[in-house]
C-alpha cells in the first residue's frame, strides 16, 4: 500500500523561496499565478492492505519525522 | 572542566569545538559519538555546527533522535550547561530542548562572513562574562538561520527574557540591513525558560584566536569555563 | 565483427579496436568492449597529452609524490605533507551546472583523502561566458551553488580562486577545483594493488547506471544533440562522502590497507585496473558482489557506472574483520568483492561466470599514444597584430573612465557574489579570507602556514599559448610570494578544444612548453594535474586556458600579508618595472572589444629573483601589505589596496613611459598595461630603506611611488595627474557589479 504525505508551511510562515518562484512566474508572463507557496511530498511503501492502518501509521510517520509541527502542516492520502 | 563535544555523522564543527575548548581555553574535552548514551561526567555540552545527517530532510530532524540526545536532555532538565551551535542550534530547536525552529535565509543563499551580535541577556552560563549590550563581532555560516517562532511563543520568549543575543549593526543598533537572514526581532540566539541551554546561529568557536580574524568569541566559552571552575 | 555506430558510441576508432583484438586474441565481449572504451577515452588515458606531459618537470625535493597517483604531495616540514591537485569537470557543468560542479568538488576531494590527507582547502577557477548574456547567470548561478552546495556540507572551506568572462567559454564553462589536504608524510598511502590473495572491498554509495559513458561525453565536443546527454550526469551526495572521508582515514590509522582509491571517472573499471597496473598484480572481482541500487545491471553497466561516493580498498588479508568494524561505525556497509591475483589480468566475473578478462597494462600503460600533428593555427599572426594608434583615432578615454569601467568589469570585479556562499571558515584554519589574495591556511601543531592560489588567463594563451601559459604559472606563483609564502610546488588543469585539430594541439604543445620552462625557473615542479579536452561547441574551441595551482609555504603564520593597505603614512612601493604593454589586456576588451596584440614579455629570471624578494620581505616582518599587478595593470592594483580598509586611499605617481608608445594612448598603456612581474607592496617609513636595499641585492627594481591616506585614489602620470577618484565611488562601483546583476534579497 502507499501513502502520500503533503507537507506544507503554515499559512503564518514566510516563504522566500515560494515567492521566489512566483516572481519568476510573474516575469515569464504568468501574471494569473497570484501566489506559491512551496512544500514537500513524501511517498511511504507501507508494508499493510489496511487503508485505514496505513493512514494512522504515515499520519503517525509525519509527526514524528517529516513535518516540523512549528512551521508544517500536512495531509495525507492512501491508495 | 570537561566540555562533551557531540559529534553526530556529518558534523563538522566538532574538530573547531575541540581545538577552541583545549588548545586555545586550555580546558578538557571528549568528543562524544551520537550513538553512545552518556555524557561521560562531562561539565558542560556543545551541540556543534555542520550538515548532521546531511541536513537532509530538515536540518538537524534526523540528529534529534539520536540515541546520545536522551542523555543530552536529562542533563539538561539537571540544569547542566548546553550550547547549541548553528547545527547544534537547530538540533536543540528539533529536539524540542529550545522553542521556535530555524528556516532557509530569506535571501536563499548561504552566507559565510562577520556580523555583529548584541549580548541582551547575561544570565545564562555563556554570557555571565559579557556585559548587556556588548557587541560581539563574530562569523556566521549557514544557510538556514532564519529564526521563526509563531508569535504567541515570540511574546513569551521576549517577556521571558529568553532572547540572548540579536544581530546589530558595529554601533550596536538593531536595524534590518544587520539581519543576515531575516530572523524575527533578530534573534541570533536564545536560551530555556530555566536558562542553561543557549542556542546560537553564529560561531563562538571561529572567533578565538586573533591569527582568525576576531576574539569575539572567547567571552562565550569562557563564560562557562569561568562559571563552572570558580563556584 | 563490430559495426561502425557501435564503435563511434564506443568513441573508439578502428585501428584502435584492431589493437584490443590484438591484445585479448580474440573478439571484445560487450563488457570488454566497454571497459576498453572508456580506459582508452581521452579522458582516461591522456593519449593525445601524454607525449608532451612527460616533459614537465615533476621533481624536486620537496616532492613526495609527482604525477601518476591520485594526487602530488610535496614536503612542508615537521614530518607533515601537503597532497593537492586540480581538477576540470567542465562538459557536466555546462549540462547540468550545479550537480556538474558538486560532483567536480567530490571527485577532487576523494582524489585527496584517499592518498591519506584529511582535506584542509577547496580553491576553484570558473570561467564563463559574458555576464550579460541569458544562459550566463543560469550557469554561474548552479556551478557556484553547486561547489557551495557540495563543499559546505563536508566540511571543507573554500578558500579562493577566480573567476573570468569571455565569450569564449559562453557554450563551454570551465569549472576547475582544487583540494589541498594535509597527511604525515610517512602515512601518505597510495593507489595499489598487490599481496596475492589480499582481498579487494567496495564501499560507499550503492552502484546506479549514474554517467555511464561520462568519460566518453568528457572526450567528445557539444553539438545539439548535447541536451540529450543530460542522464550522463551524476548527483553527489556529500553527506555520504563526509562519512567515507571519516571512516576511510579511520581505516588508514589501522595500518590495515594496502591500498585505496576512489572510483572517479570509468569507476570501477578504472580504479580496479589502476590498482592493479601499479602493483604489478591482477585483480579479480564478481560484480554480483558489488552493491546495486537499480535492479538487472549487466557487467557492462556495473563496470562502467560512475555513481559517485565509493572506494576501492585492499586489505591485508586477516585484517577484514577490522575494517569492517570501522565501516560499520559509520553505517557504511564494506563489501568483499574480489581478491588480488598474480597475473596482472583484470578478471571480471558475474555469478562466477568470467565476463571479461583483459591485461591491465593494455587498459593503462600500454594504451595508445598518439603523436598527434601540430600546426601554428592560422588566425595568430593577425590576432597578434595591435594597431594601437588605429585604436586611439576610434576613441580614448580619461584615465578615471577607463579605471571605472574596469572595475565594473565582471572579470575585475569583487567576486563576494560567490565566496559568500561558499563557508571559508569551517576548521578554523582560514587566516587569508577569499578576496584578499592568495587563500591560506595554519597548520595546527605548528607556527607555519600554506598559501595557495589558483590562476590563468584565457585571453594571453589564444595570443600566445607558450607565453600565455608561462604567464599563469608565474601568476600563481606571484600570487603565493605575496602573501609571504615559499612556491614549493604546482598542479596544472590544461582546458583546450579538440586535439585532433592540428591547431589545437599545436595550442596544447606550446602551453605545455611554457608551463615547464616557467615551472623549471621559478622552482615549482608539477605534481599531478589534469587535461581536458574537446572544449568546443559547433566546431569553435574555447581559448586555450592553461590554470595552474601553486602551493607554497610560510614559515611563521603570522607573517602573511593581505593585499590591503594597513595604515595612513605607509609608503607605497613599486617592486619591479612596467613597459605599457596592452596586447590582451582587460583594458583593451573592456573599452574596446578587441582581444589582440602579445601577452606580456616574461623574464622568469626577474620574475624568480622578484618572488624570492618577497618571500624574505615578508619573512623579516617589514611590509604591511603585497598585491601584485594582473588584470587592469597597476591602476587596478592600487585600487584593490584600497578597498576593504574602511576607506584608506592612495596618492601615487608613476612615470610616464618613454617611445615608441602611441602618445595618445600612452598615458593608459602607463595605467592599465599588463606587465608582468610587478608588485604594489607597502610599508612602514622606517623600513622602507631596508625595504629597497634588500631589493637592490637581488637585482629587483624598487622605487617608491607614493603613500597611503586621505579617502581618494590619486594616480599621477608623468608629473600629470591622471587617476583622481573617490575611494568609496570606486569600491562601490567593484563591490556592486556582479552582486547587483543578482536579485536583492527577498522581503
Amino acid at each position: 500500500m502507499r501513502a502520500r504525505v503533503f507537507v506544507t508551511l503554515k499559512p503564518s510562515v514566510f516563504d522566500p523561496q515560494g515567492r521566489t518562484i512566483a516572481d519568476a512566474l510573474h516575469s515569464l508572463g504568468y501574471g494569473t499565478v497570484s501566489d506559491v507557496r512551496q512544500g514537500k511530498y513524501f511517498e511511504l511503501d507501507l508494508e499493510t492492505t489496511d487503508a485505514a492502518q496505513a493512514k494512522a501509521l504515515a499520519a503517525e510517520v509525519a509527526d514524528k519525522l517529516l513535518a516540523n509541527p512549528v512551521i508544517e502542516s500536512y495531509r495525507v492520502e492512501v491508495d | 572542566m570537561t566540555f562533551a563535544v557531540i559529534v553526530f555523522p556529518g558534523s563538522n564543527c566538532d574538530q573547531d569545538a575541540h581545538h577552541a575548548t583545549t588548545a586555545v581555553l586550555g580546558q578538557m574535552a571528549e568528543f562524544v559519538w551520537h550513538k553512545e548514551v552518556d555524557l561521560h561526567g562531562a561539565d558542560a555540552v556543545i551541540v556543534p555546527g555542520g550538515f548532521a545527517h546531511g541536513d537532509y530532510l530538515r536540518t538537524g530532524a534526523m540528529a534529534r533522535f539520536s540515541p546520545i540526545m536522551g542523555a543530552v536532555k536529562t542533563f539538561a532538565d539537571r540544569g547542566g550547561p548546553v550550547i547549541g551551535i548553528c547545527n547544534g542550534f537547530q538540533v536543540l530547536l528539533e529536539a524540542g530542548l529550545l522553542p521556535g525552529a530555524m528556516l532557509r535565509n530569506r535571501g536563499l543563499t548561504y552566507r559565510c562572513e562577520y556580523i555583529q551580535v548584541r549580548v541582551e541577556q547575561t544570565d545564562t552560563p555563556f554570557t555571565a562574562g559579557a556585559h548587556v549590550g556588548q557587541v560581539l563581532r563574530l562569523p556566521i555560516g549557514h544557510g538556514e538561520g532564519n529564526y521563526y517562532a509563531p508569535p504567541d511563543e515570540l511574546e513569551r520568549l521576549e517577556a521571558r527574557r529568553q532572547v540572548v543575543l540579536r544581530y546589530c549593526a558595529p554601533n550596536g543598533a538593531i536595524d534590518d540591513d544587520a539581519n543576515p537572514n531575516g530572523s524575527v526581532h533578530a534573534i541570533a540566539g536564545l536560551c530555556n525558560e530555566q536558562r542553561n541551554v543557549v542556542g546560537m546561529m553564529p560561531h563562538p568557536e571561529r572567533a578565538c584566536e586573533r591569527l582568525l580574524g576576531s576574539v569575539d568569541g572567547l567571552v562565550i566559552l569562557e563564560s562557562v569555563v569561568k562559571a563552572l571552575t570558580s563556584a | 565483427m563490430i559495426d561502425d555506430q557501435t564503435l563511434d558510441r564506443h568513441g573508439l576508432k578502428p585501428d584502435e579496436y584492431d589493437r584490443i583484438v590484438g591484445f585479448l586474441g580474440r573478439e571484445p565481449s560487450p563488457a570488454e568492449l566497454g571497459i576498453f572504451s572508456v580506459m582508452w577515452s581521452e579522458h582516461c588515458s591522456y593519449k593525445s597529452s601524454r607525449v608532451h606531459l612527460k616533459t614537465l618537470p615533476t621533481e624536486g625535493p620537496q616532492v613526495l609524490q609527482g604525477p601518476g597517483e591520485n594526487a602530488g604531495a610535496i614536503d612542508i616540514g615537521d614530518g607533515l605533507a601537503a597532497v593537492f591537485k586540480i581538477e576540470s569537470h567542465n562538459h557536466p557543468s555546462f549540462i547540468e551546472p550545479y550537480q556538474g560542479a558538486a560532483t567536480g568538488v567530490g571527485g577532487i576531494i576523494r582524489d585527496i583523502f584517499t592518498m591519506g590527507a584529511r582535506p584542509i582547502a577547496l580553491m576553484n577557477s570558473l570561467r564563463f561566458g559574458p555576464l550579460e548574456a541569458p544562459g550566463t547567470r543560469r550557469v554561474l548561478q548552479g556551478v557556484v551553488a553547486g561547489i557551495a552546495g557540495y563543499g559546505n556540507s563536508i566540511g571543507i572551506p573554500t578558500i579562493g580562486g577566480e573567476i573570468a568572462f569571455e565569450p569564449s567559454y559562453a557554450g563551454n564553462p570551465l569549472v576547475n577545483v582544487f583540494c589541498l589536504g594535509i597527511a604525515r608524510a610517512a602515512d601518505v598511502i597510495k593507489g595499489v594493488a598487490s599481496g596475492t590473495g589480499n582481498p579487494v572491498y567496495y564501499v560507499g554509495a550503492k552502484t546506479g547506471r549514474d554517467g555511464i559513458h561520462g568519460a566518453t561525453m568528457a572526450s567528445a565536443e557539444f553539438d545539439d544533440k548535447s541536451a540529450e546527454k543530460r542522464p550522463a550526469v551524476q548527483v553527489g551526495d556529500p553527506f555520504m562522502e563526509k562519512l567515507l572521508l571519516e571512516a576511510c582515514l579511520e581505516v588508514m590509522r589501522t595500518d590495515a590497507l594496502v591500498g585505496i582509491q576512489d572510483m572517479g571517472a570509468a569507476g570501477l573499471t578504472c580504479s580496479t585496473t589502476e590498482m592493479g597496473s601499479r602493483g604489478g598484480a591482477g585483480i579479480e572481482i564478481d560484480v554480483s558482489l558489488v552493491p546495486q541500487r537499480e535492479s538487472g545491471m549487466t557487467p557492462y553497466e556495473i563496470m562502467l557506472s560512475e555513481s559517485q561516493e565509493r572506494m576501492l580498498l585492499v586489505v591485508k588479508k586477516g585484517r577484514e574483520a577490522e575494517v569492517e568494524r570501522v565501516f560499520e561505525k559509520w553505517d557504511l556497509h564494506a563489501a568483499r568483492i574480489g581478491h588480488v591475483t598474480g597475473d596482472g589480468l583484470l578478471r571480471v566475473k558475474e555469478q562466477g561466470r568470467v565476463v571479461a578478462e583483459i591485461p591491465n597494462r593494455a587498459l593503462t600503460d600500454e594504451c595508445p599514444v598518439y603523436h598527434r600533428p601540430m600546426e601554428k593555427p592560422a588566425y595568430l599572426d593577425e590576432a597578434q597584430a595591435l594597431d594601437l594608434d588605429d585604436l586611439a583615432r576610434r576613441t580614448t578615454v580619461a584615465a578615471n573612465d577607463g579605471l571605472i569601467a574596469l572595475l565594473g568589469s565582471p572579470t575585475v570585479a569583487s567576486k563576494r557574489w560567490a565566496y559568500r556562499q561558499y563557508d571559508h571558515m569551517v576548521q578554523t584554519n582560514t587566516i587569508n579570507l577569499p578576496g584578499l589574495g592568495a587563500g591560506v591556511v595554519r597548520i595546527k601543531g605548528t607556527n607555519r602556514a600554506l598559501a595557495m592560489s589558483v590562476d590563468g588567463n584565457g585571453r594571453y594563451g589564444y595570443l600566445d599559448p607558450r607565453r600565455g601559459a608561462m604567464l599563469a604559472v608565474a601568476e600563481a606563483a606571484r600570487n603565493v610570494a605575496c602573501a609571504g609564502a615559499r612556491p614549493l610546488g604546482a598542479t596544472n588543469c590544461l582546458n583546450f578544444g579538440n586535439p585532433e585539430r592540428p591547431s589545437i594541439m599545436w595550442q596544447f604543445g606550446q602551453a605545455v612548453e611554457g608551463i615547464g620552462e616557467a615551472c623549471r625557473a621559478l622552482g615549482v615542479p608539477i605534481t599531478g594535474g589534469n587535461v581536458s579536452l574537446y572544449n568546443e561547441t559547433d566546431g569553435r574551441a574555447i581559448y586555450p586556458t592553461s590554470v595552474i595551482g601553486v602551493v607554497g609555504l610560510l614559515e611563521q603564520a603570522e607573517h602573511v600579508l593581505t593585499r590591503c593597505f594597513e595604515d595612513s603614512g605607509d609608503v607605497i612601493i613599486l617592486i619591479g618595472e612596467g613597459t605599457g604593454e596592452l596586447g590582451g589586456s582587460e583594458f583593451l576588451k573592456a573599452v574596446y572589444g578587441v582581444v589582440a596584440g602579445q601577452p606580456p614579455a616574461l623574464d622568469l629570471a626577474r620574475e624568480r629573483a622578484i618572488q624570492d624578494l618577497l618571500v624574505e620581505l615578508a619573512g623579516a616582518g617589514l611590509l604591511r601589505s603585497a598585491h601584485d599587478c594582473s588584470d587592469g595593470g597597476i591602476a587596478v592594483a592600487i585600487a584593490e589596496c584600497c578597498f576593504e580598509t574602511a576607506g584608506r586611499g592612495a596618492d601615487v605617481a608613476i612615470d610616464a613611459l618613454g617611445a615608441p608608445t602611441v602618445s595618445s594612448l600612452s598615458e593608459a598603456a602607463a595605467l592599465f598595461g599588463e606587465s608582468a612581474s610587478r608588485v604594489i607592496v607597502s610599508a612602514r617609513p622606517a623600513l622602507v630603506t631596508e625595504v629597497l636595499q634588500r631589493a637592490a641585492a637581488l637585482g629587483v627594481p624598487a622605487r617608491i611611488i607614493g603613500e597611503v591616506g586621505g579617502a581618494r585614489l590619486r594616480i599621477a602620470v608623468g608629473g600629470r595627474m591622471a587617476v583622481d577618484l573617490s575611494v568609496a565611488d570606486a569600491e562601490q562601483v567593484w563591490a556592486s557589479a556582479i552582486e547587483g546583476r543578482f536579485a536583492k534579497q527577498v522581503a
